[in-house]
């Protein structure tokens, strides 16, 4: 068996595992209603998940993404607020400016050789102050189109509902697939990872890649902040607060190694999964307290973690 | 002509790398380039490959002035280079390393069938039939040497340069390799190799160019080179020339005071012994490679032993780490002192008490007028140049550097000093005031362990010397049998005369 | 004149500079700002305010300066800060004196920060993501300890560390002071200061010359973990509980921020504890002046994002590169000639490295 597997598939089993344990308590958790309410409401952390496993996979990391889903609501509550622009354009002008604010961070990154930390930390006290400039006030979103969009959903058997922003995180999953796997710009971001020296030898274009990974990062929270302002009907300046945290822990959980260079697109949705259903199985018991869930995702990071690193340990052993 | 470099000169800020090198390269030819460390030999092909811009001759790729501005240019003339290590990545598959950034496309998408199908086909040329949607780093050093060759002649196709490719490959896998060279010199291809084991040249190469401190010694076929000729040419002035200075052999009468007991680690250095008198110095020759730097790390504790013992006056020392070695009085002086050696960002003064603070530990500090009165003291007595002790050490030159490091281990009072490479890289002032400062602390008592690449050099201070061969101690030169001509005998010997002594 | 001054003071010149222009700016908008009053034995005011407000970002940015000055970085001092909160509250709201409740929650951010040591210098995982696994369950931990709810306590013992006073001064501004000035002393009367910036600078080298640096990196983060616990403490008195959520919510931040504004590297080596504790002091007052101006005080984020563009850019290798050539002729080694060519698997990696830095 291909060792680079592993991760994914220690992800993949605990999953099952976990799923297993819910149902052995609680029978009513395997259903499509369970199933589609986990799509639903991890909708927003899966996609900004997805962007953040590419900023990751390059070795990099981008702690803007809780930021600008927080500024994307509340830019998009303010103009349907405020204009009579349809929310399809605003949509789209949200899009180009969180993209071209990953961008401009990604150019930083790049020119200044600054560490991606404190880079994507200003970013996130930019994009979060940039939010309270707009509005403090949480506002909420009445427009008819809104209304057309949350109705949009795919009942399936058994009472289980897909709706617009569960098919909106499944098909960023798809697309980041496709994009990693099958695309140069995909080994790109593989190669960066994998140590830039090499990458610069072999001809990577470094610039590129850089500006473009962040730029998609900066896309994929502008697109989580639409999906988030969709599920919650208002835009809010103090939302979405550490969402980048969780994103890094779902990246880590799927099996990505923070170091980068190595892990799947796939694995971060089954990580963003993982978290949900441990927040399910918490409110199914209604007893227990969701401290829990922390505790448990750090236990499970520092168990990926150690993981990676016996791995990387362990091959270069063999070589030996 | 293939590829020819005419007057090829480049210059450091203090030092002249390359002065004026001449290089030619025949098609169907395998080239050694050698030299020890510093020679230029990795400077040269930088300048032949882009990688540096030279500041003055020229490059000619079938006849035609070439000027690379980079090794991605340079490829793309039909030079391609594989480097010891950093040439491909780990963690993408073996067809992505082949085809990364030309992968074929189907609808805009890379298709991975087609890909890994021209990765076997590639390969299969060399003979490698392996899973090519695999990992690299799942295989070993010399699988990935050759990917990487198949990656090079599939990009460039006119010119190889292999840069060390058989450092870290075992005899079979060696053997591999050169079917392959051997093949791609009967296709034509124009291959330099550069090397520091001398057998491996001596089966493979069909001409050689030897390099010395940044200048051409010579070019000749192989066929017309012996090994003790070539060594010569890597080390040493010629025979006729040398010129044995008249000095007291005496060998030293003082008690032993360290002794090394089958003292070696596997795959590091075979195990040794090794007596060292007090006021005494000994020299430790080999050519790159051979195990020079593993000894000295393996007596300072930087790499543990797995074998033998070690005792000081009868009684046996722990030698676990660098700070256990210093704790018993021991001094090491690293070759690459960026890397090992200097703080950079940290003053003169800091530098050299780091050593004896780190000894004295945390709570007992040096107030900042005892430190100031050490370094000055040192910086007076080793004639360090520098503004004032508050300076950068990353600010101040090799020579310098190098004193300072000398100056930490002193200030710490040793009783065995080892100095690996003292004088590599330093102007010949300095160079000068070294040996002085190394023969000094000699007369003092200290004991000495020295390795150096340059000959004449041990020969004038050492009392005996240690040859080193393929990661193992093979002779050892005392009294009048300490000469360069022996020491290169020792080390251009294939290993049937084991002992020269007087 | 530069020339002049102290050399310790001269290195922060930049830092006081800055807070003096800052404060300048808070004058401007609020005139009473340097106004201080005395009432009921003790000192009130804007600045007393800044000085008492401060003092989590000050403590945490002691214990960061000299993380971050071994070349790592400690995420989880927030949590940390709501654990040592969380067991203070826990210790006497279970009859526990101060002392006890005191010592109790100190010992915790040892260990939290021990932790962190251990999977930096013995796991060898980087900083950045050995620390984030506490800053992720930390919170949690501490919400254990406090079984979900906000631990209110009624010792007077305890309340007066966060919000008493002693000799008209508030207590939180005497307790990071005393810490400062006690650390600063530690560090540079010792030989601690040298030695964790020659781990910092080069950790190889300073190991071949028999410092023990693992043993440094692991005593950083317990400093670091000290001063979380010092700060979750202060927080805890001053709202007469433990808030295991919110106490010190991205306070790891701020004190990351107060450590670059202070002047030390995040590629570690040199470091100054009076920048920081002057970079913590800025940010502070930039608060305040927010708050004062009548602004939701969420602005001064958007300052904070400036103020680390303008660090980055001056810290960059780039710029650093251009500022050292225009400073000093060209005196560099000539070991740069040729990057050492070895037999060994070290040589190559260093090799490696020189690759991706050939002139």
């Amino acid at each position: 068996m291909n060792p680079r597997y592993l991760p994914l598939l220690a992800t993949i089993a605990i999953f099952i595992l976990a799923y297993a344990l819910c149902y052995s308590q609680y029978p009513n958790m395997l259903s499509t209603r369970v199933v589609g309410n986990l799509l639903t409401d991890n909708a927003y952390l899966g996609i900004a998940a997805i962007g953040m496993t590419f900023v990751i996979l390059t070795g990099g990391i981008d702690l803007s993404i809780g930021s600008v889903i927080a500024f994307t609501g509340v830019f998009i509550a303010v103009l349907l607020a405020n204009t009579s622009m349809h929310p399809l354009s605003v949509f789209a002008l949200a899009l180009l400016i969180s993209t071209c604010f990953g961008a401009l961070m990604g150019g930083i990154i790049h020119t200044l050789e600054m560490p991606p930390f404190i880079v994507t930390l200003a970013g996130m006290f930019l994009a979060r102050g940039m939010a309270f400039v707009l509005s403090t006030e949480s506002i909420p979103i009445t427009h008819d189109f809104y209304d057309t969009l949350q109705d949009v959903f795919f009942r399936v058997p058994g009472k289980g509902r897909l709706t617009l922003i569960g098919i909106i995180m499944i098909v960023t999953v798809i697309v980041g697939v496709v994009l990693a796997h099958r695309t140069r710009f995909g080994s790109y971001v593989y190669a960066l990872g994998g140590g830039l020296p090499a990458a610069k030898l072999m001809g990577v274009p470094v610039a590129r890649t850089t500006v473009c990974v962040y730029a998609l990062s900066g896309f994929m929270a502008g697109l989580s902040g639409i999906v988030f302002s969709m599920y919650t009907s208002a835009g809010y300046s103090l939302a979405a607060v550490g969402v980048e945290l969780d994103a890094i822990a779902a990246v880590v959980i799927g099996g990505t190694l923070l170091t980068g260079g190595s892990g799947f697109m796939i694995g971060t949705l089954i990580g963003v999964l993982i978290m949900g259903l441990i927040q399910t199985y918490i409110i199914f018991d209604g007893t227990l307290s969701s401290w829990w869930t922390k505790i448990v995702i750090g236990g499970l990071l520092f168990t990926f973690i150690l993981l990676q690193r016996g791995l990387v340990w362990v091959t270069s052993r063999a070589r030996i | 002509m293939l590829l020819q470099g005419r007057n090829i000169t480049k210059n450091f800020p203090g030092a002249l790398a390359l002065d004026a090198v001449d290089f030619n390269l025949l098609p169907g030819e395998v080239h050694a380039l050698l030299g020890e460390n510093g020679a230029g030999k990795s400077t040269l092909v930088k300048c032949l490959t882009g990688a540096y811009r030279r500041d003055s001759g020229a490059i000619f790729l079938d006849n035609q002035p070439i000027n690379p501005r980079s090794t991605l240019e340079a490829q793309d003339l039909g030079i391609g280079t594989v480097y010891q290590e950093v040439n491909l990545l780990p963690n993408l598959t073996v067809a992505e390393n082949l085809f990364l950034g030309r992968q074929p496309r189907r609808l805009g998408l890379v298709s991975t069938r087609r890909m890994n199908a021209g990765a076997r086909e590639i390969l299969s040329g060399y003979g490698l039939k392996i899973d090519v949607s695999r990992e690299l780093s799942s295989y070993s050093i010399a699988i990935q040497q050759i990917i990487a060759i198949a990656r090079a002649v599939d990009l460039s196709g006119k010119v190889l340069i292999l840069d060390e490719p058989t450092a870290s490959l075992d005899a079979t896998e060696v053997q591999m390799l050169f079917s392959i060279i051997r093949r791609l010199r009967d296709d034509g291809l124009g291959i330099i190799f550069i090397s520091h084991f001398l057998d491996q040249v001596f089966e493979i190469c069909d001409a050689l160019t030897v390099l010395r401190n940044g200048r051409l010694v010579g070019t000749s076929k192989l066929a017309d080179t012996s090994r003790l000729k070539l060594v010569n040419m890597m080390l040493g002035r010629s025979l006729e020339e040398e010129i044995h200075k008249e000095k007291d052999r005496t060998a030293s009468v003082d008690p032993v005071q360290l002794q090394f007991k089958n003292f070696g680690r596997s795959g590091h250095i075979k195990a040794f012994d090794l007596d060292i008198r007090k006021r005494e110095i000994v020299g430790v020759a080999g050519l790159l490679g051979s195990g020079r730097t593993e000894t000295a790390e393996i007596l300072f504790g930087a790499i543990g032993h797995d074998s033998g013992e070690a005792l000081a006056e009868g009684k046996p020392l722990r030698l676990t780490s660098p700070r256990a070695a210093v704790a018993q009085g021991f001094a090491f002086c690293p070759e690459d002192r960026k890397r090992d050696g200097i703080v950079a960002d940290l003053s003169v003064r800091e530098n050299i008490i780091l050593a004896l603070q780190g000894q004295r530990g945390w709570l007992r500090a040096l107030s900042k007028s005892e430190q100031t009165a050490i370094a000055d003291g040192y910086i007076a007595s080793l004639d360090i140049r520098t503004p004032d002790c508050e300076k950068p050490v990353g600010q101040l030159s090799g020579g310098n550097q190098q004193k300072v490091i000398l100056a930490r281990w002193l200030a710490t009072n040793p009783r065995f000093l080892i100095l690996d490479e003292p004088t590599r890289g330093i102007d010949v002032g300095a160079h000068a005031e070294i040996i002085r400062f190394i023969e000094a602390l000699c007369d003092e008592g200290m004991s000495l362990l020295v390795i150096s690449s340059e000959l004449e050099e041990l020969v004038d201070y050492s009392q005996r010397v240690i040859v080193l061969r393929d990661r193992a101690h093979v002779a050892e030169l005392t009294g009048d049998a300490i000469t360069t001509t022996n020491i290169i005998r020792a080390i251009a010997s294939d290993g049937h005369e084991d002992k020269v002594s007087a | 004149m530069m020339n002049r001054l102290h050399p310790a003071l001269r290195r922060i010149l930049p830092q006081l500079i800055t807070l003096v222009v800052v404060l300048g700016c808070n004058v401007l908008v609020f005139p009473d700002f340097f106004k201080i009053e005395m009432s009921n034995g003790r000192l009130y005011g804007s600045i007393i305010d800044i000085l008492n407000r401060g003092a989590p970002v000050a403590l945490l940015a002691i214990g960061m300066t000299l993380v971050i000055a071994t070349k790592g970085i400690d995420l989880s001092v927030g949590a940390v800060m709501a654990i040592c909160g969380a067991v203070a509250a826990a210790a006497v709201a279970g009859g526990s004196d101060v002392a006890t409740a005191v010592v109790l929650a100190l010992c915790a951010g040892i260990v939290c920060g021990l932790w962190n040591g251990f999977l930096v210098a013995v796991l060898n995982i980087q900083p950045i993501v050995a620390t984030l696994i506490l800053m992720v369950a930390g919170r949690g931990v501490a919400q254990l300890i406090t079984e979900g709810v906000i631990l209110t306590f009624t010792n007077e013992g305890l309340i007066f560390l966060g919000s008493g006073s002693l000799m008209a001064l508030p207590m939180p501004f005497l307790i990071w002071l005393g810490f400062g000035v006690m650390t600063a002393i530690v560090v540079r009367k010792t030989a601690l200061g040298l030695l964790i910036e020659a781990v910092g600078i080069n950790l190889r080298a300073s190991t071949l010359s028999g410092v023990r640096g693992n043993v440094l990196i692991v005593a950083v983060y317990a400093i670091s973990g000290l001063c979380a616990a010092t700060a979750g403490i202060i927080v805890a008195a001053d709202i007469k509980g433990a808030d295991a959520n919110n106490a010190g919510l991205w306070l790891e931040l701020d004190a990351i921020l107060a450590v670059v504004i202070g002047g030390t590297s995040l590629l570690g080596g040199r470091f100054t504890l009076a920048g920081s504790l002057i970079g913590a002091m800025i940010i502070q007052s930039i608060n305040t002046g927010i708050l004062l101006s009548g602004f939701p005080p969420e602005f001064n984020l958007i300052i904070k994002a400036f103020i680390i563009l303008v660090i980055l850019i001056i810290q960059s290798p780039i710029v650093q590169s251009v500022l050292f050539a225009m400073r000093m002729p060209p005196d560099l080694s000539n070991d740069d000639a040729e990057p050492v060519e070895g037999g060994s698997a070290r040589d190559r990696d260093a090799s490696a490295q020189k690759e991706g830095m050939a002139p």
